[in-house]
Formats: C-alpha cells, sequence, structure tokens
C-alpha cells in the first residue's frame, strides 16, 4: 500500500511542479506579458484601453501591483478548479477549456490508438526476437528499428505524404481530419473519410514509436533469459510457449511498462510535428497555433493538460505494475 | 543491412574482463559502431570543410539565383529553393550548425546528468531523495511542450536559447541511469580502499568512479546527442528557430513554409530529413553498440540456444 501511497504523492508534486512552471516561466522571462499582450490585442487595429487589458490579464492571472506569492496561491487555486483563462490568440475571449475540448477527442483517438498499437506490436515483436536469440527475426530486427527509432517524425510524415498523397489523383488525404464540407454524424461515409484521413498520420506515429519498444523489449528478453528459473522452467520440461510469455516475458514486460509511461511525453512531441505537418486538428496542432501567435494562456493550458495525461498514464502504469510485479507489492 | 547483420555474429564475447583501453578496440570489433562511426567521421569532414564538398561558384549558400523552384539537374543537384538558392550548397553548410546543437547540447546535458546522478548517489540521504524526486519529475514532465513554450517566451530564433534550453530538458533520463550504476559502485572493493588510502571524495569520484562509468557517459552522451539532433530539427521546422540561419530544421522549415511537396520538388523537401535521420542513426547505431559493449549479455552470439 505504501508503494501506491508514494505513487500518488509523485502525482500531486510533479502537478504542482508543472503549475508552478507554468507560472514562473512567464514572469522571469525577458519581456513583460503585459507588452505583449497589449500588442497582441492592438493588432486588428483595435484599440485597446487600459481597462480591457487589465481584465484581460486578470483573467490571466496577473495583476502588477499584487504580491507574487497571493497571486501565485490564486493561481494555483483557478488552475485546479478548471478556470484556465481565455484565449488571446486567433480565437479571442474564448475560453480555452472549450477550444482544448473541441480538439481533445481528435488527438485522444489518432495518438491513442496509434501509439497503444506500437507498444503492443513492439512488446510483442521485441520478445519473439528476444527468445530465438540469434535467429531470423533477431537478425533483421535491431539493425532496422535502431534505423527506425532515429528517424524524424515530421521526416517520416512528409515522406509518406510524398508517396502517398501528392499527385493528380492521391492515393489517401494528406490533411485535416475528415474531408471538408461534410458534417460530422454518425455515418458510414463520415466514419470513412476520418480513418482515411487518419490512415497516414496514424502510419507516421507507429514507424517512429514501435523501434523503441522492440528493441528494449528484446534486450530485457535477452538478460531475463539468463535468469535462474528461467533455466530452471526449461529443466522442467515446461513448454517452450509458455516459458517464454509466463517465465520470461512477463518479468521482462515490467520495465517496459514503466518505460512506456515515462516515454509519453515524447510520443507527445512527435504528435505535435505530426499534427503540423497534416493539419490535422488536435492538440499538438493547437499547440503550434499557440506558439505562432503567442496565445500564452493557451499555451500554458495545453502544457498542463499533457503534463496530466502523462501523469494520469504513469500512475496508470504503476498501477498495472502493482498488480502483475509481487515485489512491488511488497517492497513498500 | 542484411550483410551487417551477418558479420556481428562473428564477435564472441570474452569470458574474462575487458582491459582498460579496450573500448576503442570494441568498437572496432562492433560491426553497428563502425557503421555509425563512419557515419558519424563523414558529417564531421561536412562540417568541418563544406567548401570542398559543393561547387565553388554556391561557395555563398545563401546567394540568391534567379531560377527558383527548380528541380534537381547537373547545375543544381537538388534543385533550388524559393530564392534561387542551390538546395544541395545549402545542404552542406548546414550540417555544421546540427552538428555543434548536437555535441554542444549533447556533453552540456551529460555532464549535468553525471553530476546530478553522481552526487544523488553518492552524497545518499536526504540529498539523494530531493535530486532523486527532482530527477523523476524532469523525467516525466512533456520536454517537447516545456521547450517550445520557454523558446516561445525566450525569444524565437535564439541558438544559445535553443541549446540551453536542450540542455535543461535533456539531462533527467541519463541522470537516473548514472546514478543506479553509481550506487551498485558504491561498496566496491577499490572504492573502500581508495578511502582506506585517505582520498578525498572529489578524488575517488574523478579517478575512480568516472572512469568505471565510462561506457555509461558514452553512451549517454550519445543518447543525448541523439535527442538534441531530432528537437532542434523539430524546433527550427516548426519555425522556432532563427529563420536565416543555416541548419537542416530551417532548411526545412522553409521547404514546408513555400510548399516544396505541392510544388513537386521532394528534393527539396526531403533531403534535409534524411540528413537529420543520417546523423540521427549514426548516433542511434554508436549508442545501441555501446550498450552491447558495456552489457555482455546483449553481445550477438552464434551458437543457438538448445532448443527447450
Amino acid at each position: 500500500m505504501r508503494y501506491l501511497i508514494r505513487r500518488l504523492g509523485f502525482f500531486v508534486l510533479t502537478l504542482w511542479a508543472a503549475m508552478t512552471l507554468n507560472f514562473f516561466i512567464p514572469r522571469m522571462m525577458p519581456g513583460s506579458p503585459e507588452d505583449a499582450l497589449r500588442q497582441r490585442l492592438s493588432k486588428g487595429g483595435a484599440v485597446v484601453t487600459p481597462e480591457q487589458l487589465r481584465t484581460v490579464l486578470a483573467e490571466f492571472g496577473f495583476d502588477p501591483d499584487k504580491n507574487v506569492v497571493l497571486q501565485y496561491v490564486e493561481y494555483l487555486r483557478s488552475m485546479v478548479t478548471g478556470h484556465w483563462g481565455v484565449s488571446i490568440g486567433s480565437s479571442l475571449g474564448v475560453p480555452v477549456t472549450t477550444l482544448i475540448g473541441d480538439a481533445l477527442p481528435w488527438t485522444l483517438g489518432l495518438v491513442g490508438i496509434s501509439t497503444v498499437l506500437a507498444f503492443v506490436l513492439g512488446t510483442l515483436i521485441g520478445t519473439v526476437a528476444g527468445w530465438r536469440r540469434g535467429g531470423l527475426i533477431d537478425g533483421i530486427v535491431p539493425p532496422v528499428f535502431i534505423v527506425t527509432s532515429a528517424l524524424p517524425y515530421f521526416w517520416v510524415a512528409l515522406l509518406l505524404i510524398s508517396l502517398f498523397a501528392i499527385g493528380s489523383n492521391p492515393i489517401l488525404p494528406n490533411d485535416f481530419n475528415y474531408d471538408q464540407g461534410m458534417t460530422p454524424a454518425f455515418t458510414g461515409e463520415f466514419i470513412l473519410s476520418v480513418i482515411r484521413h487518419g490512415i497516414l498520420p496514424a502510419t507516421t506515429i507507429l514507424i517512429t514509436a514501435v523501434g523503441g519498444w522492440i528493441l528494449t523489449m528484446r534486450n530485457n528478453m535477452v538478460t531475463t533469459l539468463a535468469e535462474d528459473y528461467v533455466r530452471m522452467a526449461r529443466a522442467k520440461g515446461i513448454p517452450g510457449r509458455k516459458i517464454m510469455f509466463g517465465y520470461a516475458g512477463r518479468n521482462a514486460f515490467l520495465p517496459n511498462l514503466s518505460g512506456f509511461a515515462m516515454s509519453l511525453g515524447f510520443v507527445i512531441s512527435g504528435t505535435i510535428l505530426v499534427e503540423y505537418v497534416f493539419n490535422y486538428p488536435g492538440l499538438g496542432y493547437m499547440f503550434y497555433n499557440a506558439t505562432v501567435s503567442t496565445d500564452y494562456p493557451l499555451l500554458q493550458a495545453l502544457f498542463l493538460l499533457v503534463t496530466l495525461a502523462v501523469l494520469i498514464c504513469v500512475l496508470l502504469c504503476d498501477f498495472a505494475v502493482f498488480l502483475l510485479d509481487p515485489r512491488a507489492r511488497t517492497k513498500g | 543491412m542484411s550483410a551487417i547483420v551477418a558479420g556481428t555474429a562473428a564477435g564472441t564475447p570474452t569470458a574474462t574482463r575487458r582491459p582498460r583501453g579496450g573500448l576503442f578496440r570494441a568498437v572496432l570489433r562492433n560491426r553497428k559502431a563502425m557503421v555509425g562511426a563512419v557515419l558519424l567521421f563523414l558529417f564531421i569532414l561536412l562540417a568541418a570543410f563544406p567548401q570542398v564538398f559543393v561547387p565553388a561558384e554556391f561557395h555563398d549558400p545563401q546567394a540568391i539565383g534567379d531560377l527558383p523552384l527548380q528541380g534537381p539537374s547537373s547545375t543544381h543537384w537538388l534543385g533550388t529553393t524559393g530564392l534561387g538558392q542551390d538546395v544541395y550548397a545549402q545542404l552542406i553548410y548546414s550540417t555544421r550548425e546540427s552538428l555543434v546543437i548536437a555535441i554542444v547540447a549533447g556533453l552540456g546535458a551529460t555532464i549535468l546528468s553525471v553530476i546530478i546522478g553522481v552526487s544523488a548517489a553518492y552524497l545518499g540521504g536526504f540529498a539523494d531523495d530531493g535530486l532523486s524526486m527532482m530527477t523523476d519529475i524532469f523525467l516525466v514532465l512533456p520536454t517537447f511542450p516545456l521547450i517550445i513554450v520557454l523558446a516561445t517566451y525566450a525569444g524565437k530564433g535564439n541558438l544559445t536559447v535553443i541549446i540551453i534550453v536542450l540542455i535543461l530538458t535533456g539531462w533527467s533520463y541519463g541522470a537516473r541511469q548514472m546514478r543506479a550504476q553509481a550506487l551498485s559502485l558504491r561498496n566496491r572493493d577499490f572504492l573502500e580502499s581508495a578511502r582506506v588510502r585517505g582520498e578525498r571524495s572529489s578524488y575517488i569520484i574523478v579517478v575512480e568512479v568516472l572512469p568505471t562509468m565510462i561506457s555509461l557517459i558514452v553512451a549517454n552522451f550519445l543518447g543525448a546527442a541523439l535527442y538534441s539532433v531530432l528537437t532542434a530539427a523539430g524546433l527550427q521546422f516548426l519555425g522556432l528557430g532563427d529563420p536565416s540561419s543555416l541548419s537542416w530544421g530551417t532548411m526545412l522549415y522553409w521547404a514546408q513554409n513555400q510548399g516544396a511537396l505541392v510544388n513537386g520538388l521532394p528534393a527539396w523537401a526531403l533531403s534535409p530529413g534524411l540528413a537529420v535521420a543520417l546523423l540521427g542513426v549514426s548516433f542511434a547505431l554508436l549508442n545501441y553498440a555501446f550498450d552491447e559493449i558495456s552489457n555482455p549479455a546483449l553481445r550477438p552470439v552464434r551458437r543457438r540456444r538448445a532448443k527447450s
């Protein structure tokens, strides 16, 4: 039980660290956010009164006359209660939570499915490659996937576009999440369109993400196969398949599982680039747009959300390790 | 590919401990390491002497030409950009900045992770708890979004800012490994004897601990360099780099902005990315090979296990 409590403590602490970074980065960086805001707000030729500026700044959590500590406490409270401010970018005045709510399902669908698929596939291939040490699969797998795991996400995306989505009659669409002019509905036609638009981005994530899992799983497998209990299982005459999954695979899988949660941050970074290349209207693309239009509230909310997502995954993986590994239960 | 694979089986694991200074020989023996090293050497050559590899008329890669958006031809080997600049010349001259980012940021992150990881393991107690907690937090924080947030605030396009940000976000993974290895070394006899001899802690760490960890440190540097190459290219591709600088990420940024793919110029759109990928591959191959060198269990074996 102590293990779980410690992990929960870590969850809260890291979230706090992310929020604190969010609070202090704009205050520590050169250039006043007030100036940046004024510039942004008056960009369309509109005249900004000091009153308006103050309101927006207050939404953002800035109040130059107030004590920093007080501001910080208030900021933390509004973050926890879900008051994440309003966008000051292209969609001025829209609550950040609304914007995120629109984009979230697309990213969850695209990135969630392809990442989990990459993890499952990679773990399976890695298990087999490590088991048949020196075999045909093991001969081909490591060098090929060392290469794919070092490829930049956006380059794979560009390559796939130039192969499949360029020309007078492209095989697959290369941008947006469904065909323009369609209205979202649960019809076969619409779902097909969504799938067609998802294939290339998903393949990009799959190609670049799967290699890491294969390599770590293979190496874990190789290390585990040298353990005495595997030799013991062989000596007892337990069938090979059972040793592979039940004895070696199960133990080799544990570090991979904790690694999965840890690497999610890296996957998300790739997602920003992939969604940017494919103009896929998910969170990553929104992140890019928020950067271009220096939409600080949106940028910070997205950063917080992404951290939250990673942390929830870490927590879930911790629970899974807790269930799968008796050592974690007794270690405390 | 398969030729490389067949060759790797030749290296047989030695039963005895590798003598000191065997690192270099181990690299020579490992095919993956050789391929990676040759690639890296090639890139270092390109970065040091770009003018040797580019025809004389393109020695100023930023010079604006009169033939914009050309496909590959005998004068412009990879075509021209929207301003008529020679893509091949830009590609070669960009090697320098990309390589410098990789090496400087990789070195910085490695040094930071050695300092934090080793001191956490060596100090123990409260300091260890604090440093480990910090490492874990940095490990979980999504770095790329953090980098984007930092780069947006700190002013887009500053190379120093990019490198500092890469170092600040790239050290945590290594620090964790360093701590684990240093912990396992802590109670070894040779350190105990140094302590009994009355050596200072700083001497023990620098002269006794660090040389034992050298292969992990090298592997770490390669990992950090790989991360820096990919991340820096991604940042520049998104337009967070200096748009007038010469680097692969910036080339990609302009190729994307001027619609290289749509205009039917795949050579321009894909070659900088290929260069990034190749540099990344060379780091990754070396990294994987060092993993094999430092962990003998992973070295390729020729004999098949008896089937159960």
